[in-house]
């Protein structure tokens, strides 16, 4: 295991942070604006999210970075603003986190289909690589290789982030197939386990796509097959749209109710994903507490 | 070229050509269309005896799990593979397309994945597809409607942020006099049912061969 993630475990499960895209949108990030962008335009809302991660409990905090790779960038125009923009979204983590919490920062797909030749896998690399240094150059003390759909994208990402000697986190979203628990592409928990642990990951899961009753069994069987640590963000469900805006519906606490069948399933991070806030990771906070097994201890 | 003595070796020869797009193999797709047009096999027949029913094969496993999007990728693309051959065939003898679609995912979403998905399943289902990428304003959906004589507007959207747009493109649509002449299909991750009602949308799928489903029925309708 990598020491890095040895010492954070070692007192138990460790609880991560919510989702960030939502929380910036109630700060007034506007519909189809770019979130990386706000690192540079705006980055003291940038730290009131992270901030209010941190005051809400988490021990580690995430960075607005998740679409700061080149190709994603390119498509907003913002391709020369590669390494500012990741560097500050470490930098702005880092001050909200003081210490408090790890910085491990966020890297989503490409947004490009290996399969339709979109992008090939070569660019693929490339483009993992570059963001994976500039992160860690910032100071990042961990890379969690997010919300990925394709394996093949997942691996390659993976394996560029590896190179930093940082922890690698990885995470896929199961959200398809009759029982939502392949890849968009059809692959299995288990699949997906032996390949990312292959690529470098020292962390696997499982993030995005479903609201958190559907992780436990997700969770049981990337279990099954690794003994890594697991790393699980659920949706606070699936969203309705009201007004031309999203309402999650599922409460913090009806949220961190899972967390000890979570912790069973053996979850070792548990964390949100879209539409949580900093509420649901203090509704975890305070189950942890409550919790008498004393299973969820940190 | 394989010789074909009689009409029982004909099938097996023609049922190869299902079997290559239900396993995705555009290389045999084309060399067997290839053949049975030569020896003057109606194009026609090719369509609807084999290359319809492979697809709706296709469209059964993922119903039932056994395909996911890489395998409906692949099939689509072997169904293209023969209908590059086919079409200009159908055209001559003045066979019109399957229907014509205009598609992009709406305003403000740069996300094409599940798009192009559609876009290749449609264009396996005999559709002619005029594609118009990702952050698609309504003035280009309208501009292409008007261009193309289009009837199916199909809108993705992946993100909950900008499935509003797919609203604003329909009420533009209004604005401009063209809802009545169109159908308006939707789809992506956060969109259901219900917003498509909501929004007055014409029919909502869940994933891309159910929206090739709906664009048959849009196309018939």
């Amino acid at each position: 295991m990598h020491r890095v993630i040895e010492r954070v475990l070692l007192k138990g499960p460790v609880l991560t942070d919510g989702a960030w895209g939502t929380q910036l949108q109630q700060r007034g990030l506007g519909v189809g604006e770019f979130p990386d962008l706000w690192n540079l335009e705006k980055p003291e809302r940038v730290k009131e999210v992270a901030k209010s991660y941190v005051e809400a409990g988490s021990q580690i905090i995430l960075t607005n970075t998740f679409g700061a790779n080149r190709i994603r960038l390119r498509e907003v125009g913002a391709a020369e603003k590669i390494v500012q923009i990741n560097r500050s979204g470490v930098e702005i983590s880092r001050q909200a986190a003081a210490g408090c919490a790890k910085v491990f920062a966020s890297m989503g797909p490409s947004g490009k289909f290996l399969l339709n030749g979109d992008v090939s896998q070569e660019e693929l690399r490339n483009t993992f690589e570059e963001q994976a240094q500039t992160l860690a150059e910032a100071g990042a003390e961990g890379l969690v290789v997010e919300t990925m759909s394709d394996l093949d994208e997942a691996r390659l990402a993976v394996a560029a982030a590896h190179e930093t000697g940082l922890p690698v986190i990885a995470c896929m979203v199961f959200d398809s197939g009759r029982d939502k628990d392949r890849t968009m592409m059809g692959q299995t928990p288990q699949e997906a386990a032996r390949v990312l642990t292959e690529a470098g990951a020292d962390v696997i899961g499982a993030n995005c796509g479903q609201g958190i009753g559907g992780f436990v069994a997700v969770c049981r069987r990337l279990r099954s097959v690794s003994n890594h640590p697991i790393w699980i963000k659920p949706n606070a469900g699936l969203p309705t749209v009201h007004e031309g805006k999203p309402q999650y519906h599922v409460k913090p606490d009806e949220f961190a109710a899972f967390v000890p069948e979570l912790i069973a399933a053996g979850a070792n991070f548990i964390g949100g994903c879209c539409g949580t806030s900093p509420e649901f990771v203090a509704a975890m906070a305070r189950r942890r507490e409550s919790d008498a097994s004393g299973q969820f201890s940190i | 070229m394989l010789p074909v003595e009689n009409s029982n070796q004909r099938m097996i020869h023609l049922k190869s050509l299902q079997d290559a797009v239900i396993n995705g193999n555009a290389n045999i797709a084309q060399t067997v269309t290839a053949q049975a047009l030569a020896e003057g096999i109606d194009p026609l027949e090719l369509v609807n005896g084999y290359l319809v029913p492979a697809m709706a094969e296709v469209g059964r496993r993922f119903e039932t799990n056994e395909y996911f999007v890489p395998e409906l990728l692949i099939a689509a693309r072997a169904m293209k593979a023969a209908l590059t051959l086919i079409r200009p065939l159908l055209v001559a003898r003045g066979e019109k397309p399957a229907g014509r679609v205009v598609i992009g995912t709406v305003k403000g979403d740069l996300h094409d994945i599940g798009k192009n998905l559609v876009v290749s399943l449609l264009e396996g289902g005999g559709f002619e597809v005029v594609d118009l990428g990702a952050n698609v304003s309504p003035e280009r959906f309208i501009a292409a409607i008007r261009e193309k004589d289009i009837r199916i507007v199909a809108m993705s959207a992946l993100l909950t942020t900008t499935m509003p747009a797919m609203k604003s493109t329909i009420e533009a649509l209004k604005a401009a006099g063209l809802r009545p002449k169109v159908k308006v299909l939707v789809g992506g991750a956060p969109v259901t049912q219900q917003y498509a009602d909501e929004i007055g949308a014409d029919g909502y799928s869940a994933n891309a061969v159910g929206a090739v489903a709906l664009a048959k029925m849009a196309a018939a309708a």
